[in-house]
This record gives C-alpha cells, sequence and structure tokens, in this order.
C-alpha cells in the first residue's frame, strides 16, 4: 500500500479515491467495471489482496452494493464505485442501507446519460444522488470534490461522516476529476473520534443481545418513528457538517456558483473576470447533502446577483434559489452533458461578463 | 505564473505520455499541475489529446478553451485547432505531417518542426513526443530541460530507463528545430 | 423424576410463529436451529434474512440477522463473509426471492464458492405475496397469476435448483430434501448438517433446496398439502444429493 506521506505526488482522481479509501481503512470493495470509473476497482485489485482486503468483481452493481451492505452490516469499511447507469441500479441497495442505517461509501463518477448516454463529463446526476435516488424518501451524505486533491481528502472524509451518522456517503464527481492527474498531497487518515458499532451483526455471544440490521418496520408509528429520527439527523448534519469554498465574494457583485468540474472551469473565468476589472466572485459548494444553505442566505444579504453554472440543464439552481435571500436573483447558465459540451472559461467568462454588464 | 498547453495527435503518437512528461517535470519545479486527458475510444489510431496546466498557485481550469500554446502532431489535430489558440500563443507543428502552407493564422506564432524526420534522424519514430516537448519548454521558457530529463525518471517505466538518454537527445534535437 | 427429551432448540426464540397451519417453513426453522446448536455456533452465526414468508427469520432465530433485499441474500452473504470469515453464515430464501428475481445473485455466489450456507425453501409459489406464480410452479398448477395453470410454452419450467447450480464447480455440496414424513425429515436433518458441516471446514458453498408445503395459498388442508408434496413435488423435483465434493 502506497503510505501517506508530505511528499506530493502525481495521480488521476480515481486513483486518489482508492488510495484514499485504503488510507481509511477501508479493506472490502465491491464493484463492477464501467467507465469513467474502471481504474478504482483496477487499483483496488492489485492491492487489497496484500492487505488482507476483499476485492470482488460483482456479477452487477446490485450484486455489489448488496455485498457493500452486507460487509458493513458486519462493522467493516466498505466501498463500492460506479456512473450513471451502474448507479441507478445500485439505488435498491443504497434505499436499504439507508433504511436499515448503514454506512459505506458509494463513488459516482459522472458520466452523460440518460440511458447508456456516453462517457463524458455531466453533472445531470445530481438530483439522482442529492434527493434520495431510490424509493422511500431519505437522503446520504454527498461530497463533490473539485480536484484530485478532494478526490483523496474527501473520500476520507466520506468514511468518516458516514460511520458518525450511520448513513450512506456518497463522493460525487465527474469523468474530468476521476480521470485528471493533478499533484496531490497523500494526507495520512484523520484523527476522528468515531462512535461504536454496537448494532454490527457480529454473532451472538451468550449474554449479549441480538443486533438485526433491517429496514422492515410494521409495527404502529414503527416506520414514522424511523423517519423523524433521520429527519433530525439530518438536520444535524446540515448544522455541522455543511462544506463550502468562497472565493473573492467580499466585494463581489456577482457570485458564480458552481460544484465540481464546473467549479474549476469557472475559478479561471472568474479570475479572467478579475482581470477585467468586473467584480466577481465564486461560491462553490463542496457538501451537496447537507446543502450549504445558510452560506448562500448570508451571501446573498449583500451580494443579489448569482450565476449557477452546470453541466446539465438545471439541478443544483433549484437549491440555489431556495437558499438565497427572496431579492436576490438566480441566473443559470447550462450545457447538456455529450461529447463536446463542456464550457470552457472563455465562454463562462462571456456569461459573466454579459450578466454583469446587465446588473451593473 | 499561470502556463497552459494542449496537445494533440493521433492515439501512438505518445500524446498522454509528453503531458505527463510536462507535468512531472512542473512537479519537480515544485509547481502544482492539473493534466486532462481525452481521447477516442480506440487504443491506437483514434484521436488523443491532452491538457496541461501548472502554476505556482491554483491551476484553475483543466479545460483550455484558447491555449497559450498548442503542439499539434497530425493533420486531424491541426486543422481541428491551430485557430483555437490564444492570440498571440504560439502553435508548434509538426510540419512532418502537416500541410499548412496556405492556412493564415493571424496573430499567432507557427512555428514548424518536422518532428517525425527529427526523430527518425534520432533513431527511432517513436520519439516524435520527445521532439514536440523540447520543442514546447523551447518556445514557451516555462521549464528547464534539467526538468525535463529529471521527469522521464518518473514518467517512463524503470524497464523504459535505458532509453533515457536517447530521450534527452531527442527533446535536444526538437529545441534546436524550434530555435532555428 | 420426569426427563425432558424434546427441547426448543437454544437457536430458536420462545416465541410463536406467523407462519400458517401445515406450513414447513417451521419444520426447516427448527432443524436449521439444531444443526446450529449440535455444532455449537450459535454464537458465531450470522442469518442473512430474504423477502417473502422468511423475512422474520430474525423474530426466530436467536442469532443475529441482517435482512436483505429481495432476491439480495447471496450477495449480502458474501459481503458479511469476505468481512468476518471466521462467522458462519447462512441465507434462508423462498423460491420468488432465490429462483427468479434472485438467480444472478445466487448463481454467482454459489460459482465464487462462497463460504456460506444457503437454504431454499421450495413450495412452488409466493406466499407471502397472496400465491402467485413461482420459478419453481409445476406445469398446470394453478396460482393467483397463472389462473388457467402454468403455461411451459409461455412461462418455461420450474427451475431445478439443486441440479442447476450443482453444475458449478463452486459448490461443494447440493442435495433436495422433503419434511412431508418422518423419514424425510430425518433425512433432511442430517443434510442441513451436513450443509454447515462444509462451512465449518471451509469446503465452500453448500446448497440445501427443501420442498415445502403451503396449504393456504395451494387452497388445500395441511394434510392434502402434505400429501401434494409426495405426489407431485417429490416426482418432479427428485429429492437426493447432487453434488458431494467429500465423494469426489
Amino acid at each position: 500500500m502506497p503510505t501517506a506521506t508530505l511528499e506530493k505526488i502525481f495521480v488521476k482522481g480515481n486513483e486518489a479515491v482508492a488510495m484514499a479509501a485504503l488510507e481509511a481503512g477501508c479493506r472490502c470493495y465491491f464493484g463492477y467495471p464501467i467507465t469513467p470509473q474502471s481504474d478504482i476497482p483496477e487499483y483496488l485489485s492489485r492491492e487489497l489482496p496484500g492487505l488482507g482486503g476483499e476485492f470482488i468483481q460483482a456479477e452487477s452493481e446490485i450484486g455489489a452494493i448488496n455485498m457493500l451492505l452486507g460487509a458493513s452490516a458486519t462493522g467493516a469499511r466498505a466501498m463500492t464505485s460506479s456512473s450513471g447507469p451502474g448507479i441507478s441500479l445500485k439505488q435498491e441497495g443504497i434505499s436499504y442501507m439507508a433504511g436499515s442505517e448503514l454506512p459505506g461509501v458509494i463513488v459516482d463518477i459522472m458520466r452523460a446519460g440518460p440511458g447508456l448516454g456516453g462517457i463524458d463529463a455531466s453533472q445531470a446526476d445530481y438530483f439522482q444522488a442529492t434527493k434520495g435516488g431510490g424509493h422511500g424518501g431519505y437522503r446520504i451524505i454527498v461530497l463533490a470534490p473539485a480536484s484530485v486533491q478532494e478526490m483523496y481528502d474527501l473520500t476520507m472524509l466520506a468514511f468518516d461522516l458516514s460511520d458518525i451518522y450511520r448513513m450512506p456517503a456518497m463522493v460525487l464527481a465527474d469523468s474530468v476529476i476521476g480521470q485528471m492527474k493533478e499533484s496531490v498531497t497523500p494526507n495520512p487518515r484523520p484523527q476522528v473520534v468515531l462512535p461504536s458499532k454496537e448494532w454490527v451483526v457480529r454473532g451472538r455471544a451468550d449474554g449479549e443481545p441480538q443486533n438485526v440490521v433491517k429496514s422492515l418496520y410494521l409495527g404502529d408509528g414503527e416506520m414514522e418513528a424511523f423517519h423523524w429520527k433521520m429527519q433530525s439527523r439530518y438536520q444535524e448534519l446540515a448544522d455541522k457538517e455543511c462544506r463550502w469554498e468562497e472565493v473573492c465574494t467580499s466585494d463581489a457583485e456577482l457570485i458564480v456558483t458552481a460544484f465540481g468540474s464546473t467549479s474549476r472551469i469557472a475559478k479561471t473565468a472568474i479570475a479572467m473576470a478579475r482581470e477585467a476589472g468586473m467584480k466577481v466572485g465564486l461560491m462553490r459548494p463542496i457538501t451537496l447533502f447537507p446543502f450549504p444553505r445558510k452560506a448562500y442566505a448570508a451571501l446573498s444579504v449583500r451580494c443579489k446577483l448569482f450565476l449557477d453554472i452546470e453541466l446539465s440543464t438545471g439541478q443544483m439552481v433549484d437549491d440555489v434559489r431556495l437558499s438565497v435571500a427572496r431579492d436576490a436573483d438566480v441566473i443559470f447558465y447550462g450545457r447538456p452533458p455529450g461529447a463536446g459540451s463542456l464550457p470552457t472559461p472563455e465562454e463562462l467568462f462571456e456569461q459573466i461578463r454579459k450578466n454583469y454588464r446587465a446588473c451593473a | 505564473m499561470r502556463y497552459d498547453v494542449f496537445f494533440a495527435g493521433y492515439g501512438g503518437q505518445g500524446v498522454l505520455l509528453a503531458g505527463n512528461l510536462l507535468s512531472y517535470a512542473a512537479i519537480h519545479e515544485g509547481k502544482n499541475v492539473s493534466f486532462f486527458p481525452a481521447y477516442g475510444v480506440e487504443k491506437r489510431g483514434g484521436a488523443a489529446m491532452c491538457t496541461v496546466v501548472f502554476a505556482d498557485g491554483d491551476t484553475g481550469s483543466p479545460v483550455v478553451g484558447n491555449p497559450s500554446v498548442s503542439v499539434l502532431l497530425n493533420q486531424l489535430s491541426f486543422d481541428k485547432y491551430a485557430a483555437k489558440v490564444k492570440q498571440g500563443g504560439i502553435c508548434i507543428v509538426n510540419s512532418s505531417l502537416i500541410n499548412c502552407d496556405e492556412v493564415d493564422l493571424p496573430g499567432i506564432e507557427v512555428v514548424l518542426v518536422p518532428m517525425n524526420q527529427i526523430a527518425l534522424e534520432m533513431g527511432d519514430v517513436r520519439m516524435v513526443n520527445m521532439v514536440a516537448c523540447g520543442a514546447y519548454i523551447e518556445k514557451s521558457g516555462a521549464l528547464q530541460s534539467k526538468s525535463l530529463e529529471a521527469a522521464l525518471k518518473k514518467a517512463l517505466p524503470e524497464r523504459n530507463h535505458k532509453l533515457i538518454p536517447a530521450n534527452v537527445k531527442a527533446m535536444e534535437a526538437g529545441a534546436l528545430a524550434a530555435r532555428a | 423424576m420426569m426427563k425432558q427429551v424434546f427441547t426448543r432448540p437454544e437457536s430458536l426464540k420462545d416465541v410463536s410463529t406467523h407462519f400458517c397451519p401445515g406450513c414447513h417453513h417451521g419444520s426447516v426453522h427448527r432443524l436449521v436451529a439444531e444443526a446450529l446448536d449440535e455444532f455449537g455456533l450459535r454464537s458465531q452465526t450470522i442469518g442473512v434474512a430474504s423477502v417473502g414468508c422468511s423475512v422474520f427469520l430474525y423474530g426466530y432465530f436467536d442469532v443475529d440477522v441482517i435482512e436483505a433485499p429481495h432476491g439480495r441474500a447471496p450477495a449480502v452473504a458474501t459481503g458479511a463473509k469476505r468481512a468476518r470469515p471466521d462467522r458462519i453464515v447462512f441465507t434462508y430464501q423462498g423460491d420468488g426471492d432465490l429462483a427468479a428475481i434472485g438467480m444472478s445473485e445466487i448463481i454467482h455466489a454459489a460459482n465464487r464458492g462462497e463460504d456460506i450456507t444457503v437454504i431454499f425453501v421450495n413450495n412452488t409459489t409466493y406466499g407471502m405475496t397472496g400465491g402467485q406464480m413461482a420459478p419453481t410452479t409445476l406445469p398446470g398448477q394453478k396460482t393467483s397469476t397463472s389462473p388457467f395453470g402454468r403455461d411451459t410454452s409461455k412461462d418455461g419450467s420450474p427451475f431445478k435448483m439443486a441440479e442447476l447450480l450443482s453444475n458449478l464447480d463452486g459448490v461443494a455440496f447440493s442435495a433436495r430434501v422433503a419434511l412431508n414424513n418422518p423419514k424425510n425429515v430425518l433425512n433432511a436433518k442430517k443434510m442441513i448438517k451436513n450443509a454447515f458441516r462444509y462451512q465449518v471446514e471451509k469446503k465452500g458453498f453448500s446448497f440445501i433446496e427443501a420442498l415445502a408445503s403451503c396449504p393456504t395459498n395451494w387452497g388445500m388442508n395441511p394434510l392434502d398439502a402434505n400429501q401434494r408434496v409426495t405426489d407431485e413435488l417429490i416426482p418432479y423435483f427428485p429429492l437426493g444429493i447432487y453434488k458431494n465434493t467429500a465423494n469426489m
């Protein structure tokens, strides 16, 4: 296993995810090949056996997510990864994990869709990830890295948050972040106090209570009580775990907002705008669930113009609009995902200029 | 300072290795690097391209619409990408495979380097990407040639380290040709 | 003083089940529990419940249990066993769960030779949802979704799972048993014990198909249902050992 050091290494986003999973103590990986995330299972199939871990190339994404469910129920740190079509198949298992209060990390390297779509980058699975992609009304933690360094750091964070809040956590990126290589520092696993997993199935010894990991609630009021419990957990997440990055927002007349790959492209567009004398800033949510609503609300007290940019026809923009002050405008600019639709910094700069002029 | 360079050619010309090499060289100089590859479905013969951005600070967008420098290794890439080079930028062209006689690129410095020919003269046409890297550092001044030598050790697998001296020579020949 | 000669297995809770009168699930539960007791495995065992009448496994077995999504028990058990190879892991699945929606998971877990034990209860119908056609419903058998009888030209023929799985290299033991008379019950006990013994000895995947009655959904009284196992099920699904690596 490549050990954590402070020396920079040069790796793909997907490889950084795999390395971080190992550093986080994940020793069980279950997956199924799909572009553009296959570097993750390939890396772990090489590394896990030597670490006494388990790698299974499952029969399907359904098989993989249920292996994750089983391993996680024993208390093991476990992970699976996929992309659009495979993530759709995993939704059944994710719903069961959410219903069973099971931790577990799911990596989604988004590709264009619907259907088989294409292998180009996409942000059109924002809804699927953040609104409860399966049945029953639940949420999972969703982290959106925008660099290879964050692929590494947020994967480790996903394991910790997932364990602390007893719910699945997703690392949501796309083929830009997954396939690009950057210089990163492979940080050591953060020292976090984790709750003990007294709920795991382990073989009931004499005198110990029977542990059952289940999502079936038939008793009067049981299901409702479960939902209220989860609602308060989601609230706790919103109170304690929102993460975001702001760039040059303090004097901004226009705040661009974007996550993941498009936030990177926007950063250069914003630098171009600043050079051209425009007061433009960036608000980048890092946690998509919990969504940093209060941070948007605070920004919109002063700045009244937001430009939401996505590699989709508009999904996160709904959450932005629900978060900002009523008198703030949220303009949307997006491109549907697919070959050739990745916006350039020059293109986003044009959007900034057009809207900035309109507001000035 | 923030530098960006775009490499394009067909699969098999070593475009991605060239991008990796420049990335390692930039890391060697303590810079932050983003290397963004794109390629066709085919392993060989399809389109291959990559963008490398390196900077002392934030690398920003890994996607570049109008590159400061483009290094284009075949006709198809030239036809598609030459005109996208930023005004005041540089377009380094593999003149062994690209005919650009009738093309007008105002505001762009076009540098012709017969990369295949030079690589062949150096003993192996597969070193075309090394010739291209040499031409790039010569024209951009963005990286030290010593850093590229160091980068070769990182970018090439151990079993190919014996080829490093030949690759260094190919880079030097590329630099020389670009200087002329 | 009286000597107690028949007791509830330690691995079963002291509760009454929701199973219908004459249903064989209770008998299979008991035999599995006896096997766990006799090998002293209760405190090391993780059960994996499926969806159907067997979903309440955790209510009856006094062992830790994971409830799996419909059909996915072999994948869940795979994950649990790989993470805790020192535990005994078994799934308990019905015919709709295992041979329809979960066909992929069972075949692949078996083919990988996962060190788990699968208890497959075949009663030729979907019990929990009200007696619909199952992948093991017999030709001509009327169910709530095959009101004119199973038409093999359209619905295919029943899956013979014990035979099918026995063809896979990863399977160490595959047997079909029935619970319709004392002799068969005794034999079923022997086979179930054997299946768990294989897991204890880390020999690979072990599979028990138990032919069971479902009087409620067959529209029969318990005795007639029991007779149907003898007259119709066993001739179509012959009892016996289909794979036993110890004999190879």
